[in-house]
Parts: structure tokens; C-alpha cells; sequence
């Protein structure tokens, strides 16, 4: 809803008119207003229709378009001088051992890196800083006063539990003192040149890293013409600056890279540098995929976070005890300071009154992670055969990337078990439709050993819930009808399951059915509580939603505020970025109908959505004020320093993003434990240092500058570095996988895969539809007419795409939206495909994702399906 | 018009082609998905019915007995792709129904009253009445209203006769999510469409300008094939209480530029017709009085 403050909007890696229509209003709100909207894309949208200016670019070059913003708003001073000063790491010293991609003989990678590992050591990337405080020795853990003095130490109340140090709930964490013990682990204060001129300053090692990244570059690399290039630059650095915001809005499009984290954070610098971030119209607008996937995020379907955004234990960390995991994950200098509450909370939400400090709240009976679990680890694994069963929820992987070879992986499994609203290709792998397979034969279902229990599943209006949206607000919904027959929520498959298991174990006695037995389960609903027309043996998703949000664990009252948790067991809290929204949520369940944002409700609608973490739509908004607390401009003003009543103050209702009473002029103390560390020009409070990094020493694994590097397959070489692909990518060398040749002739073809607004992801909850099904009844391929031409492919004709894992037949869609690129001298084309399509359904095709390749971002992942290569062939071959 | 007159206000240049409003028209008007004539529970005829068709991002074609609204794709991009602003390419989209003229001439020649005009003034069918001649098929300007062949009697948009009823907006305006579709008085849309032409001649959109009702707007286009063409408002058959803001000439939109109603053609010939109905009736009442005469003179008999 921000977006309809912004003077310029900048739609790249996301094609918001198609994917997310019903958002797309904002930014329209902001073109009536006056705002210039800007479309970025390899192909000319809807998106780009309403915009001002489309604006192409060839697929994988993000970070060279971005970074030579960068370049021009620094060699043009057109950064908001103040803002980087203060609020940014721009002036903060690095390591002088630190060495660029463009230093001599280092050939497109930073110091650090290891061939052997295929991986970084990050020493050289951290600032300088001064002498840390001298720390004191501790106390071992777990040794209480009286152990210390000989005692024994109390019998653990459950079996099997905390007999000795180092087995199962140790009490590690009996009589620690986390502030102390945080504080004993303060670091220095990081060395800065307010000038910006120290050569080692973040600002100076910036500007010499993009100082390649020139317009002449983007057209050669992207392919986008250069006055095109400069008119955007010259839009955005018009539109920003005290009295303007800019915004950028991106989706998958940026993410599903093989660079894909280090191209967001390159549009972070941008938006840093022109003090875009924490202010109203601009920032950087994360479009989420479907209705409540931020939801998903944050409690917490992602294998290596819970929820809360704690990470998962990892045996490959420290985080043997839950003192070691504490003090591990406590960062001592930001606002994660608090990190020990949020934990501990969370496991008295988990395992109740079982959990005590006498067996470390159970900590130990949770399942450790040992690698990489996602998505595409997790398939190769199962084509091992290491993997024998499986449940599916919201997912469709028979469609997914290197879709063959997942289908072929599946047929591994003894079993799987489907929860969804039609029978999806997943749940149909087995039967005699499947084509296309990796040794391109049919698969009989004879051949196919794996058990399928298909659940059917309620749709979204037949369920209670709450949904977490894009923008972070949280929102209920009641159900409106049951779903027909035996179908039923989710919730219910889970909390069954659930029961059943502690059924099956209530007699264990092995230490590792504990967290089973001892987990708490207790979300029937009241029976008054329940309508009269309604199913009487759904869980009670009313009680989870309180539990989320966090209660004092004696009295039972609901908290407000994640500063209420505590270390000590006293409260309990699913996830701490939740805490306090049942107070607004509830409210609504009553008054939102009657409630319109901007209308009776401000416009950042604090009543209609709350959004977390306590109801701060706008993160980081105490820069929405400059260093001294006042507004950059009156026309900007949001969240400000009343200096009279000595406190932070916002107009609309919005949450303050910072110490409500800490005034902008007060110093930060070295020897403060989390945001105490901070001065009070430190608006970015989960950041160690409270500024926003430009450069970041921690938390990439592949760089802390974002680099240009090819996607792992293209048609060209890397122009800008001797490295060509992101050195650490994750590739998986495995059969049915292989990768088209880098930079060959078989595949000289870009393709990108995307989505339309007439389906949704892989089509089950559309192409089951037929007022959906009947608009896009097909799959296509989108194509240049030159491209057409040169194929002799006419439009509407079927056409065979391919790569080195498989082949897809689709109707060319021969349209001047699509256009060749000439990149240096030599014509690339680019091609789009939807991959919304199976076989299974009313309106079926072939699967476009049988084309991409189990290859992923270092970082988180994910892989890259939005850039690879192909080769079109006319008719089906 | 009466001062009462409810209608839509479809302001084309911020459609964005969501097909939302064919969804929900369908949705609330329960129109059998998909195909109309064949049943839905043969998917293969579905699909086959309703093929990939090549042309843009439209796959159904034309408004019809089973298509009551629909939204047309125009692309208009030159061959040197030329993107230094909005006026090298343009994708322009229009959600297109039943106008509900002001001088409609299906209900015109509707023999039976099945088409009638309501409260609204809208235009709306009594499916009960309908005997299915179709010659209001022929007498659309814009062939909006089609013969439906599963029912024998014809259909097409009647702007939610039974939502307005209600009170409610109609069911494709209240889907639309960037305000492409606007329901309201008719008055109020006009005052409504006037400011948003003044809105974006001064942000350069010089193209746009009103096709149903004279407002007093004239443009210039900025792009595409007809790029320096000269355009202004056009009141149509008497005024569109569902009228449109365009960006290009109406062919664009395959709209008329000068729509007339057939049966205006008809007047001159009609008036020969009735002279000549008139001579022949007297010819045969006269013969018939001589027969009559005859007859009487056999039963004097």
C-alpha cells in the first residue's frame, strides 16, 4: 500500500500486473497521482503496458543494470549525502586484507577463496575495528552454584533426561546469566572515515567495484540500449532525495538465480545509497508468491529456520546444548540480542511444563539438521534412494524443476502420501499418462513400487485461519462453508497425525520419542466454540494463532508485545514476530468489513492489517527521519523525534521501528548489549553495527559485494571477469541432470520461465477450473518474429523446446513483445515459457519446467529457472 | 436517460487484461463454463472448443451467447521496437459487454418486449418471453447480443439486473481490481470520465477521449498506426450508459465509428410499405366485398 506514495516505481524481476493484480492498484494509485512507473524485463508485459517505459533486458544481467546505478548515482553525487553517512556502513573500514574482484590476479573473485572447498573464508571481509572488550573467564556450563560445590544435581523429572552433562538435556543452561554472558562476547567498535575517504571505507571499495559497470557495458551485456539505460537513471536519482521516494518492486524474476541473493542486495545498495530505505514510497517491495507464502516463511516451512526466523539446530554449527545453540545464535550487538528469550519461549510453547531448565526445555530431543535440505537436495537424495517416504502439501513437484527427474526419483519412494484439492501430477506420477521421461520411455505403472494415499483437502474458504500477505500483515479468515465429504484442513491432517504418533508412543522409553510424547497438543476447540454446521473434529486453528502470538504461561494471558518474553520459562511463544497481533487481530475479526485503509482506517491501515513485527508496516522507519530526528522533508514525514516529549512519534498509527525514548543524539555505548551498542542515527536495529550494509561481511556466502556473473548456463561469456559463473554455485553432477554447455552451440537460445495472471503456479488451482482454464487453455512459448522467421516457425504452430534434460512441445506465440538482443556484436535470442501446465486436469499440456536444471544460489538455494538455455525446433520432434 | 440511469465507466488505459470481470461475470450469472453448447462434463470437447487461438493473450474471441463480457488484446508494437517511452509500444486492453444504449435497437425490434428496458436503463431479457427470431442478432450495431443454442432464445450482459436490485454494483466492476471497471449513476461516471481524460491529456496522454457520450474532449494519438491522428468524443446511438475511455480510433477497438440502427434504414422503405399494404388492403377488401356479395346472392337462393 506504500507504493502509492512513490514518485517513481521500478518493476524488475516481477511482472506485478499479471501476478499479483489486485496489489497493482497502489502502484496505479501512484501513476494518477504523477509517479513514473518503469517496467525492467526481457519481455514487454502487462506489467509494462501501464507502465511509462519498458525498458528490455536480456535474462541473468540484473546485477550489471543495478550495479550501473550504482556507478552513476556515485560518480554523479547523486547518493543522499547524510543518509550514507549516517545510516549506512559507507564510511565503516575494511580489513585491509581484504582484496576486490577487479585486484590484481583476482579474476572476478574476492580474497578468500578456497578451490578445494568451492567456498569463501570470510576473515578479510570483516571491519575494522577497535580493541574488544578483554573478556572474562565463565563458569562451565551447566554447573550451577551448588554443583559447583559438590551437590548433586537435582533428578531430572523425566526419564532419560539430563543424567549427565553432554547427554540428553544437560541443563546447560541452569544459572546462566545471558546478559552477562553476552556482554562478556562484545566486540569492538568498528573504525569508520566519516569523510569517506580512507581508502579501506566501504564507500571507496564500492565505488571502485562498480567502476566498470558502465552504460556501454549494459548494452553489451544486457542488451538494453543505453539512452534507455540512462533515462532510467536519470528517473530514479530525480525521484529520490529528501522530498522523493523511489521504489523497487521485484518477485521471482530477481530471485530464482544462481546469483539471486547478491542481485537483491544490489538493489538494496542502490536504494541505500539514495536513502530510499525506511521512508515512505520507497524501500524494496518483495512480491511473495501466493496468498500467505510469507506466512509459510515465517513459521516455518523453509528446512532451516524455525519459526521466527531462529535457525534450525545444525550439527554442523555449535549448537550442541541450548547454551551453546544460544549463545551461538545471540548476536550480542543487535536488536537479536534477544535471542535467548525468543528461544526458550519458543520451546515452552513446544513441550510445556516437560520442558525446565533442569533438561534445557527439551532442546536436545529436536532433530539437528547435517547439510542442505531443501527442495533439490532433497530429490537427488530420493533418485539415491536414500529417501523411502514422502508426504506432499502445497507442492507439486512432478512439475517442478528438472521435472523428469523428479518424477523419476519419486518412483524410489515405498510410499506418499498427497494432500490436495485435485488429484495433481504428483499424486498421478504413477499412472500411464507420464511421458517425456529421462530415458524418454513411458513408465508403466507396473514398474512403479511406490504406495499413493491421496488425501482429498479443503480449499481456503472451507478452513479458519490467518494469512500473512506480502506486505507482512497478518489477516483471519472464518471459514464459510465445509468442505465436502471426507476432505479436510490441513490442520486437521497434522494435529491428527500428530496425535496418533503420541498414541503410538505414550510407552516409549527411548530418549528419542521424547519430544513426540512430550511435545503439547491441545487444540481441540471448546465444543461451544464451534457452530452448529460446522465439522466437530477440525482442530481449533484459533488456539495455534494464540500460541503463535505468545501468553504468560502461569496466567494464560495473552502477551502484547515480544518485549514481555523472557529467558526464564515464564512465557510462551511460537514466534516472537508475532507477538502482540491477537490484540488488532481480534478487532478485526469484528470491524473489517466496515474497515478500508485510507479511509476509516490510516493508511497504513494499523487496525485492518497488522503487520509484524509489532504492527511496523514500515521497517527500519526511524530513517524515514534524518540523523537528527526531524523529517527529511514535510512532504516525507513519517515517523519523527518530538523533542519536547522526549520520544519517537508517527502520525498514522504506525509502530515505531526503534527505542521509542532513545533520542538521535545519543552516543553508542561500547560496553551495551544489543541495540544499546547502536548511537541513536542507527535506524537498522537487526543489523550488528545499525546501519545498512553496503557491504556486507557476514551473511553471503558468495561475496559481500554483489558481483556480475553469467547464469550457470548462457549463451555469452562473462564480459566484466575472467569467471564466468558464480564460483560456489550449487551444482548437482548427477544422471538425468546434465547442464547444457557453457557459452555452446547447441542451446544459443535464453529462456525464462514465468506466470500468468489466468493461472496460478502449476495450474491446480486453475486448470481444474474451467472459467480459468478456458482464457489460457494452453501452453505456449513466447518468441520474437525475427527469431520466428529465422526458424520458419509460424504462429500457433507447435514447436519443440529443449535442453540437455528434456523436451517440452508448445504452441508459439509469435509476438514483437519478445525482441532479439545484440549483445557486443552478436544477436541473442530470448524466449518465455509459462510453466503453469501437466497432465492432469481439465486444460493439460506438457510441463515446462522438463527443460531447467537442479542447479542453485550458494545462499539459500534456489534454483534458476528464471535464465538457462534451449533450442527451439519447429513442430514436435 | 432518465436522471436514475446506472451504467459502467470502463477507462481503458489502466486495464490491465486480468480477465477478472469475465471470471466473475460468468461466476455470478452462472454461465456454463467454458463452451456453452457443450457440456462441461466432456473435458476434451471443452478444450477443443475453446483452442489456443494465437491471437494476443485473447482465447475467446468475441462477445457471445456464453461470453458476455470480454477483454480484447491490441498490440501495437512498430518494428523498430521502439521503447524510449509510452508511445514506441503499446499493449492496449479493453473489457468490452453490452453497451445499453440510450437508442438500443435490440429492443427495438424485439417483436414480444422480451427485451425491454429497466429501471436502470439498462436493457434487459425476459428469458421467458424471448421466442428466439433474432432479429435483435441483426439489429446490434456492435453484434453484442447472440442466439444461444442450447436455450433456443438469445443472451448477452444485463448489467446484473438482479445485483442492481440489491443495490449492488455489478459483479465484473466490483472484481475489477485497478478501477478499469467503474459502476455507478451515469451522471456521476460522466463527470468521473471528463476529469480522467483532463488527468491524462495533461500527463501527455493526449489519445484519450470518450466513445458513448459527446463530453466536449478532443486529442491527438500518440503511438501506433494512427500515431498524429486527430480524435474527440463520440455520443453513440444516443448515448452508451456503458461507455469507454479509448486510446485509439474505435476500429482498434473493432468498434463502429458511426453506428446507425438498421431499422433507421428502414424508415423511407417502411412508408412504401405501408402505402402499398394500404392499396393492396383496400384491392382486397373490395374483392372480398364482391364475394361476399356473391355468397349472399347464392344463399338468396
Amino acid at each position: 500500500m506504500d507504493l502509492q506514495h512513490s514518485d517513481a516505481v521500478v518493476f524488475m524481476g516481477s511482472n506485478m500486473a499479471e501476478c499479483h493484480p489486485v496489489g497493482f492498484k497502489w502502484p496505479m494509485k501512484a501513476k494518477a497521482r504523477g509517479a513514473t512507473l518503469i517496467h525492467v524485463d526481457p519481455r514487454f508485459t502487462r506489467t509494462s503496458a501501464m507502465c511509462d517505459y519498458y525498458v528490455p533486458m536480456r535474462s541473468g544481467t540484473d546485477i550489471v543494470f543495478l550495479g550501473a546505478l550504482i556507478n552513476y548515482v556515485i560518480t554523479n553525487n547523486k547518493y543522499l549525502e547524510e543518509y550514507v553517512k549516517e545510516f549506512t556502513n559507507a564510511a565503516t573500514l575494511i580489513n585491509e586484507g581484504f582484496k576486490d574482484t577487479d585486484d590484481p590476479g583476482q579474476d572476478g573473485f574476492f580474497s578468500g577463496y578456497n578451490p578445494q572447498t568451492r567456498a569463501y573464508e570470510r576473515t578479510t571481509w570483516q571491519y575494522q575495528t577497535d580493541q574488544a572488550p578483554v573478556r572474562v573467564p565463565e563458569a562451565p556450563p551447566g554447573q550451577t552454584p551448588e554443583v559447583r560445590e559438590g551437590q548433586e544435581r537435582p533428578p531430572s523429572p523425566l526419564p532419560g533426561v539430563g543424567a549427565r552433562p553432554g547427554q540428553l538435556g544437560a541443563g546447560t543452561i541452569v544459572g546462566a546469566n545471558f546478559a552477562e554472558l553476552i556482554a562478556n562476547r562484545l566486540p569492538g567498535t568498528p573504525k569508520v572515515d566519516k569523510a569517506l575517504q580512507d581508502k579501506n571505507s566501504v564507500f571507496q571499495i564500492l565505488k571502485r567495484h562498480y567502476a566498470r559497470y558502465t552504460p556501454e557495458m549494459v548494452e553489451k551485456i544486457c542488451g538494453t540500449p543505453k539512452d534507455l539505460f540512462l533515462k532510467v537513471a536519470e528517473t530514479i536519482t530525480a525521484n529520490s532525495g529528501k522530498d522523493k521516494t523511489t521504489a523497487f518492486v521485484y518477485a521471482v524474476g530477481w530471485t530464482q538465480h544462481t546469483t539471486g541473493v547478491q542481485l537483491i542486495r544490489t538493489a538494496g545498495i542502490l536504494q541505500a545509497l539514495l536513502g530510499n530505505i525506511g521512508r515512505p514510497g520507497g524501500g524494496i517491495m518483495a512480491l511473495r508468491g501466493h496468498a500467505t507464502i510469507q506466512g509459510c516463511t515465517d513459521i516455518a516451512t523453509l528446512y532451516n529456520i524455525h519459526p521466527g526466523y531462529l535457525n534450525t539446530p545444525n550439527a554442523n554449527a555449535n549448537h550442541d546444548t541450548l547454551r551453546d545453540y544460544i549463545l551461538t545464535e545471540t548476536q550480542p550487538t543487535s536488536f537479536w540480542s534477544n535471542t535467548p528469550a525468543y528461544v526458550i519461549s519458543q520451546l515452552r510453547a513446544w513441550f510445556g511444563d516437560a520442558g525446565t531448565p533442569e533438561n534445557d526445555y527439551l532442546y536436545d530431543t529436536l532433530p539437528k539438521i547435517t547439510a542442505d535440505h531443501s527442495h533439490l537436495p532433497i530429490f537427488v537424495e530420493m533418485a539415491e534412494g536414500k529417501i523411502k517416504g514422502m508426504i506432499v502439501t502445497g507442492q507439486n513437484p512432478a512439475t517442478s524443476i528438472n521435472s523428469s527427474f523428479q518424477r523419476k526419483a519419486m518412483r524410489n519412494l515405498d510410499w506418499m502420501v498427497v494432500l490436495d484439492s485435485y488429484e495433481t501430477e504428483t499424486a498421478a506420477f504413477w499412472r500411464d499418462v507420464v511421458y517425456n521421461d529421462v530415458d524418454g520411455k513411458r513408465v508403466s505403472p507396473k514398474d512403479i513400487k511406490t504406495e499413493i494415499f491421496f488425501l482429498p483437502a479443503a480449499h481456503i474458504a472451507e478452513k479458519d485461519g490467518s494469512m500473512t500477505q506480502t506486505q507482512r500483515t497478518v489477516q483471519w479468515h472464518d471459514k464459510a462453508a465445509d468442505p465436502p465429504g471426507d476432505a479436510r484442513s490441513d490442520l486437521f491432517f497434522w494435529y491428527d497425525l500428530g496425535k496418533r504418533l503420541k498414541r503410538r508412543y505414550a510407552s516409549s522409553t527411548a530418549p528419542r520419542d521424547l519430544a513426540i510424547r512430550h511435545m503439547t497438543l491441545d487444540y481441540d476447540p471448546a465444543p461451544a466454540d464451534v457452530a452448529e454446521w460446522k465439522h466437530k473434529d477440525e482442530p481449533s486453528a484459533f488456539k495455534i494463532f494464540t500460541e503463535i502470538n505468545g501468553f504468560d504461561w502461569k496466567t494464560k494471558a495473552p502477551l502484547n508485545s515480544f518485549a514481555s518474553l523472557t529467558a526464564d520459562g515464564n512465557t510462551a511463544c511460537g514466534a516472537w514476530i508475532y507477538t502482540g497481533m491477537l490484540q488488532v487481530v481480534q478487532g478485526q475479526m469484528v470491524n473489517r468489513a466496515r474497515m478500508t485503509p485510507g479511509k476509516n482506517d490510516g493508511w497504513v491501515s494499523p487496525n485492518w492489517g497488522w503487520a509484524w513485527p509489532g504492527n511496523r508496516h514500515q521497517l527500519y522507519n526511524r530513517a524515514s527521519a534524518d540523523a537528527a530526528g526531524n523529517p527529511w522533508s514535510p512532504r516525507k514525514k513519517f515517523t519523527y523525534w518530538d523533542a519536547a516529549a522526549r520520544t519517537w512519534k508517527n502520525d498514522s498509527g504506525e509502530g515505531i521501528d526503534f527505542v521509542l525514548t532513545k533520542a538521535p543524539d545519543a552516543a553508542a555505548n561500547p560496553r551495551g548489549i544489543g541495540v544499546a551498542f547502536h548511537s541513536g542515527a542507527a535506524p537498522f536495529l537487526l543489523k550488528t553495527d545499525g546501519k545498512a550494509w553496503l557491504f556486507a561481511p557476514t551473511g553471503t556466502s558468495d561475496g559481500p559485494l554483489p558481483t556480475h556473473y553469467e547464469p550457470w548456463e548462457s549463451p555469452v561469456k562473462n564480459l566484466l571477469y575472467k569467471q564466468d559463473q558464480n564460483p560456489i554455485t550449487k551444482i548437482w553432477n548427477v544422471e538425468g541432470n546434465k547442464y547444457n554447455e557453457f557459452a555452446g552451440n547447441e542451446f544459443p537460445t535464453v529462456i525464462t520461465t514465468y506466470r500468468l495472471t489466468e493461472h496460478h503456479l502449476s495450474g491446480v488451482m486453475s486448470r481444474w477450473l474451467p472459467w480459468l482454464a478456458e482464457l489460457m487453455p494452453e501452453l505456449f512459448v513466447e518468441m520474437s518474429p525475427e527469431f520466428a522467421a529465422e526458424k520458419g516457425i509460424t504462429n500457433g504452430e507447435y514447436v519443440t523446446v529443449s535442453s540437455s534434460r528434456g523436451k517440452t512441445h508448445a504452441r508459439a506465440l509469435v509476438t514483437k513483445r519478445l525482441r532479439p538482443f545484440n549483445l557486443d556484436g552478436k544477436v541473442v535470442h530470448q524466449v518465455g515459457m509459462p510453466w503453469h501446465w501437466g497432465y492432469m486436469g481439465i486444460s493439460t499440456g506438457d510441463i515446462a519446467n522438463n527443460t531447467t536444471a537442479l542447479v542453485a544460489d550458494p545462499n539459500v538455494s534456489i534454483h534458476e529457472g528464471k535464465a538457462f538455455t534451449c533450442k527451439i525446433e519447429k513442430g514436435k520432434v | 436517460m432518465t436522471e436514475n440511469a446506472r451504467g459502467m465507466f470502463v477507462d481503458t488505459s489502466v486495464c490491465t487484461g486480468c480477465k477478472a470481470c469475465q471470471v466473475a461475470c460468468k461466476q455470478w450469472n452462472e454461465i456454463e463454463p467454458g463452451a456453452g453448447p457443450i457440456p462441461m462434463t466432456d473435458e476434451k470437447a471443452v478444450v477443443e472448443h475453446r483452442a489456443f487461438t494465437g491471437d494476443s493473450y485473447d482465447n475467446t474471441g468475441h462477445l457471445n451467447a456464453y461470453d458476455w463480457r470480454h477483454v480484447k488484446f491490441i498490440e501495437q508494437i512498430g518494428p523498430d521496437r521502439s521503447t524510449s517511452d509510452r508511445t514506441g509500444a503499446r499493449w492496449l486492453m479493453m473489457s468490452d459487454s453490452c453497451k445499453h444504449c440510450e437508442q438500443a435497437g435490440c429492443l427495438e425490434v424485439c417483436p414480444t418486449g422480451a427485451l425491454y428496458r429497466t429501471q436502470f436503463g439498462s436493457v434487459d431479457i425476459h428469458q421467458d418471453v424471448c421466442i428466439g427470431c433474432r432479429y435483435c442478432v441483426g439489429a446490434c450495431p456492435f453484434g453484442v447480443i447472440e442466439f444461444n443454442k442450447n436455450t433456443g432464445r438469445v443472451n448477452k450482459c444485463i448489467l446484473c439486473q438482479d445485483r442492481l436490485e440489491q443495490g449492488m454494483s455489478t459483479a465484473c466492476a466490483k472484481a475489477c481490481p485497478t478501477s478499469s471497471l467503474t459502476y455507478g449513476k451515469v451522471d456521476d461516471l460522466k463527470r468521473m470520465a471528463a476529469d480522467r481524460v483532463r488527468a491524462l491529456h495533461a500527463r501527455g496522454q493526449t489519445d484519450a477521449y470518450i466513445y458513448g457520450w459527446d463530453l466536449g474532449n478532443s486529442g491527438t494519438i500518440t503511438a501506433g498506426p494512427n500515431k498524429n491522428a486527430a480524435v474527440k468524443d463520440m455520443e453513440v446511438v444516443g448515448g452508451l450508459n456503458v461507455f469507454y475511455l479509448l486510446m485509439d480510433k474505435p476500429e482498434v477497438y473493432s468498434l463502429p465509428s458511426a453506428p446507425s440502427l438498421p431499422q433507421r434504414n428502414f424508415a423511407p422503405s417502411a412508408g412504401v410499405s405501408l402505402i402499398s399494404a394500404a392499396v393492396l388492403g383496400v384491392t382486397g377488401l373490395a374483392a372480398f366485398r364482391r364475394r361476399r356479395m356473391t355468397d349472399a346472392a347464392v344463399t338468396a337462393d
